[in-house]
C-alpha cells in the first residue's frame, strides 16, 4: 500500500478516536449523559410535581394523544429537576427548548433525565416524534419563576433571599 | 457516452426487466418528489392545512419516504446489481428468478402504496408500533424485501461458477461491492422481518393484543442505520469502479477500496442504537459501545475521501493539470458527453458536509441537541438525496441509454441537473439544519400551529429557516422536472445504435494482492460476532425494563381499537368505566371492533 495512503488510514483512525475521546470528556468531565435503562420503576398513571424542598423537583410527566401531562410546570429558578418520563398511548418526544432534554416517551417504559434552570423564563416542551394525526398540537410549558415568588405563593412565608443564592449555588454546577 | 468500453451482448429479457425496474420506480419519484415539495409548503405554513391535494400531511410524508427512500433505492440496488453483475463476471443472470424477485417486489410495492393512499397506512416509512397500519401494508413491505434477497440469492451462484472457474483471480471490484451492498443488507433485514412478520402482522391483524414496542424499536434500528449503507454502497460502487475513468484516470489503488468495502461489511450493522440514544431501556454504556463503532464505521468514508480525490487528481493530471490545484480545473464537470461524471462528482462533495453531520449525529451527548429535530432530516436529505439520489438517478439515465441504444436528450442539460440539485439541496438542508438546532421538531406539519401566527405555539423565530427550507424545495423540484424530462423523454425517443450490457469500468494505478481482503468469509464472520457482542446487552436491557405491551392505535384516534365501541371521537373517556363495569358489554365491545375493523 502507498505510504500516503497508509498515513490517511492512521490519521483517520486518530480522528475518530479524537472525537470519541472529546465524547467520553464531554460525558465524565461535564456529566453529560444520555437516558439510562430504567428497570426499578413501573410506568406511572399520574401526572404530578413533587417539590422535595425549594431546590429539588420531581415532575411525573405523561405524554398522550396530543398533550403533555401536566400541561403547565411552575418551578423556582435553580431548582433542580428530576423528569420522570412515559407515554399513555403511542411514542412521543420530549424536547425543552434551548435545554438538553431530549427523550423519547415509549409505552411501557419509563424514561428519566435531570435539569437544573437557573434563568427565569418560559421554556416550552415540543413533542418531536410523529404521534398521530394532531402531532404538531402537542403542547407543553415550564415556567420558571424567581424563586421568591415560588416560596411566596407556596408557603407564605419570607424564607427569602438567603435560600435562593443557596439554590443557585447547589445548581449552578450541573447547568447545560 | 463513449468510453470505449468492451460492450456485451444484452440479452433482451434482462433488458425488459432493467427498464421495468428502472422506470417504475423511477415514475413513482414524481409522486414522491412532489410529495417532498408539498411538505416543505405545508410545513413552512405557506399552505395551512391538515391536507392538500388530497393527502393528507402525514400519509403524503409517508409516500414521501417509502417511495424515495425504499422502493426507487431498493429497485435500483436491484436492477444495477442485476445488470452489473453479469457484465463484472460475464455471466448470464438465472432470468427466472430474476422474475420472482421483481414480480414479489412490484407486488410489495403495489400493496403498500394502495394502502397509503387508502389512508390506511400513515405510519411513516419507520412505521413506528403502536400506530397502525393496515395488514397489507405488513404484508406488502415484506414481499418487498423478501424480493430483493431473492435477487440477491440469484447471483451467488454466479459468483462462485466465476471463482471456480478462475482460480486464483481477484474478484472484479465491482462484484465485491455488490455484493458488500447485500451481504449487509441481507443480515439486517432479517430482524426487521421478525419485527414485520412476527411481532406487527398478528397485532394489526388483532390476533395479538399488545407488543413490546421499544423491542419494535430495536429491531427496527438494527435494520434502520445498515439501511443508510445499503443506500450509499452502489453509489461507492460507482465511485471506486467508474468514476475514475469517466474523469479520464485510473482508481488510485485498489486495495484502499477492497479495504473500504470490508470494513463496511463488518462496522455496518453494529451500530443501530445510535438511532436511539434518547430511548428508554437501553443502558447508556451500551448506547456509548454503539457509538464507538459507529466512529469506526466514518473510517472507510474517509479512506474513501482519499482515493476518490487522488483519483480524481490523477485523471485531472492526465488531462493536463498543472500545479497543486491546477487539475481541478480539468475535470469534465459539464461535458455532456460523459454527464454521469457530475452525478457521481457533485455527490461527493454534497456527502462531505453529510458525512460530517453524521458524526455530529453519532456524538452520543451531543445528538440531544439534535435528535429528532428538523436538523435530522436536514443531515439526512445530504445523504441519502444527494450522493444516493445523484448517483442512482445519473446511473439509472445511463442504463437506459445503454440498453435501449437511445442517444439520451439534451446530454449539456442532463449534465447540469446535479449542479441545479446542489444549489436547491443545500438551500433545503441549511434552513432545516438551523431550524433544527433551534428547536423545530421533524415530521410534523408545523404549519398548523408552529408557523401558524393564530396559534398559541407560534414561534415567529423559526420563520426563516422554514423560508430556506421552500427556495430549496423548489429549486430541488425544479431540477427534478428536468431530470424526468429527460429520463422519459429519452426512454420515448428513437433507438440509434446497438443496445448493449456495458459499464465504464476503471482500471486501477495500484493493483497490488488484496490479502486478507480477497475473502468475504472472516468479514462475515467478525461482522456477525460484532452484532452478537453489541446487541445482545441492548436486547436484555430492553427486555428487563418493559412493564408491559401497547395495543394498536389509528392514527386518527386517541383511544386504542380495541376499545373502539362508542362512535369515534365522541366522549370515549366517558364510556370507559362503562365499559371497565360490564364484563359481557365488554365482550360485545370488543366484537363490534372486530367488525368495525373489517
Amino acid at each position: 500500500m502507498d505510504k500516503r495512503e497508509k498515513r490517511v488510514i492512521f490519521a483517520s483512525i486518530a480522528l475518530m478516536g479524537f472525537f470519541f475521546l472529546a465524547v467520553i470528556l464531554a460525558v465524565s468531565g461535564f456529566g453529560i449523559t444520555v437516558p439510562d435503562c430504567i428497570t426499578d420503576r413501573e410506568p406511572f398513571t399520574e401526572a404530578k410535581v413533587i417539590s422535595q424542598d425549594e431546590t429539588h423537583y420531581e415532575v411525573h410527566s405523561i405524554a398522550r394523544m396530543w398533550r403533555f401531562e401536566p400541561t403547565v410546570i411552575e418551578i423556582p429558578a435553580g431548582a433542580t429537576v428530576d423528569f420522570f418520563l412515559t407515554s399513555a398511548d403511542v411514542v412521543h418526544g420530549f424536547q425543552i427548548e434551548d435545554r438538553a432534554v431530549n427523550m423519547m416517551a415509549v409505552p411501557g417504559q419509563v424514561t428519566s433525565t435531570s435539569i437544573t434552570f437557573d434563568n427565569v423564563g418560559t421554556y416550552r416542551i415540543v413533542c418531536h416524534e410523529y404521534c398521530g394525526a394532531n402531532h404538531h398540537s402537542m403542547e407543553g410549558v415550564i415556567h420558571v419563576r424567581p424563586a421568591e415568588d415560588m416560596v411566596a405563593t407556596k408557603q407564605g412565608l419570607e424564607l427569602g433571599s438567603g435560600s435562593s443564592v443557596a439554590s443557585t449555588a447547589v445548581g449552578g454546577g450541573s447547568e447545560l | 457516452m463513449n468510453l470505449k468500453e468492451v460492450a456485451m451482448e444484452l440479452d433482451p429479457k434482462l433488458k425488459r426487466l432493467t427498464l421495468i425496474q428502472l422506470a417504475v420506480p423511477v415514475g413513482l419519484l414524481v409522486v414522491g418528489i412532489s410529495g417532498g415539495l408539498l411538505q416543505a409548503l405545508m410545513r413552512s405554513g405557506l399552505i395551512q392545512a391538515d391536507s392538500a391535494l388530497g393527502l393528507e400531511y402525514y400519509q403524503g410524508l409517508t409516500l414521501h419516504g417509502i417511495i424515495n427512500a425504499i422502493v426507487f433505492t431498493t429497485f435500483f440496488a436491484v436492477a444495477f446489481g442485476n445488470a452489473l453483475v453479469s457484465y463484472a463476471l460475464k455471466a448470464k443472470l438465472n432470468m427466472k428468478v430474476a422474475w420472482i424477485s421483481n414480480i414479489l417486489m412490484l407486488l410489495g410495492t403495489l400493496m403498500v402504496a394502495v394502502m397509503v393512499f387508502a389512508g390506511e397506512g400513515s405510519v411513516l416509512y419507520t412505521f413506528y408500533p403502536p400506530l397502525k397500519a393496515n395488514p397489507i401494508f405488513y404484508a406488502g413491505l415484506a414481499l418487498f424485501v423478501v424480493g430483493s434477497w431473492v435477487a440477491f440469492w440469484n447471483w451467488i451462484p454466479m459468483y462462485l461458477r466465476w471463482r471456480r472457474e478462475n482460480p486464483g483471480e481477484k474478484t472484479p471490484m465491482a462484484v465485491v461491492g455488490i455484493f458488500t451492498t447485500f451481504i449487509v443488507w441481507q443480515i439486517c433485514t432479517i430482524p426487521v422481518a421478525y419485527e414485520v412478520l412476527v411481532l406487527l402482522l398478528p397485532w394489526s391483524l388483532g390476533w395479538t393484543d399488545t407488543i413490546n414496542i421499544e423491542l419494535t424499536r430495536t429491531l427496527f434500528w438494527f435494520f434502520g442505520h445498515p439501511l443508510v449503507y445499503f443506500w450509499l454502497l452502489p453509489a461507492y460502487v460507482m465511485y471506486y469502479t467508474m468514476l475514475p475513468k469517466l474523469a479520464g484516470g485510473k482508481l488510485y489503488s485498489d486495495l484502499a477500496g477492497r479495504v473500504v468495502f470490508m470494513l463496511f461489511v463488518i462496522f455496518s450493522i453494529p451500530v443501530g442504537a445510535h438511532h436511539q440514544f434518547t430511548e428508554p431501556g437501553i443502558g447508556s454504556d451500551w448506547k456509548l459501545l454503539h457509538a464507538f463503532l459507529t466512529f469506526g464505521v466514518a473510517i472507510p468514508s474517509l479512506i474513501t475521501a482519499f482515493t476518490i480525490a487522488a483519483s480524481l487528481e490523477y485523471a485531472g493530471r492526465k488531462r493536463g493539470g498543472k500545479g497543486l490545484f491546477g487539475w481541478f480545473r480539468t475535470l469534465p464537470y459539464l461535458d455532456g458527453d460523459r454527464y454521469l461524471f457530475p452525478y457521481l462528482f457533485v455527490g461527493l462533495v454534497i456527502f462531505i458536509v453529510g458525512g460530517s453531520t453524521g458524526i455530529i449525529n453519532a456524538s452520543y451527548n451531543m445528538n440531544l441537541v439534535v435528535h429528532n429535530t428538523a436538523w435530522i432530516p436536514g443531515h439526512f436529505h445530504l445523504t441519502v438525496a444527494g450522493p444516493v439520489f445523484l448517483a442512482f438517478i445519473g446511473m439509472s439515465l445511463y442504463m437506459v441509454e445503454k440498453m435501449t441504444g437511445k442517444e439520451v436528450k439534451f446530454k449539456k442539460l442532463a449534465a447540469t441537473v446535479p449542479y441545479m440539485w446542489i444549489v436547491g439541496l443545500f438551500t433545503f438542508s441549511f434552513g432545516m439544519m438551523r431550524g433544527g438546532l433551534h428547536g423545530e421538531p421533524r415530521r410534523t406539519n408545523m404549519g398548523m400551529t408552529y408557523l401558524n401566527p393564530d396559534s398559541p405555539l407560534y414561534r415567529p423565530e423559526w420563520e426563516l429557516y422554514v423560508t430556506l427550507t421552500v427556495i430549496g424545495g423548489v429549486i430541488l423540484f425544479l431540477a427534478m422536472l428536468v431530470y424526468f424530462g429527460i429520463f422519459f423523454g429519452t426512454l420515448m425517443g428513437k433507438k440509434t445504435r446497438k443496445e448493449e450490457l456495458v459499464f465504464p469500468l476503471s482500471t486501477s494505478y495500484h493493483n497490488e494482492r488484496a490479502g486478507a481482503f480477497a475473502n468475504f468469509k472472516p468479514w462475515v464472520i467478525g461482522a456477525i460476532l460484532l452484532i452478537v457482542l453489541s446487541y445482545t446487552p441492548v436486547f436484555i436491557d430492553v427486555m428487563r425494563s418493559t412493564s408491559f405491551g401497547a395495543p394498536a392505535y389509528n392514527p386518527h384516534l386517541p383511544v386504542p381499537e380495541n376499545q373502539m365501541a362508542a362512535p369515534p371521537g365522541e366522549n370515549v373517556e366517558a364510556e370507559q368505566p362503562k365499559e371497565s363495569g360490564e364484563t359481557s358489554g365488554e365482550k360485545a365491545a370488543g366484537s363490534e371492533a372486530g367488525v368495525e375493523e373489517k
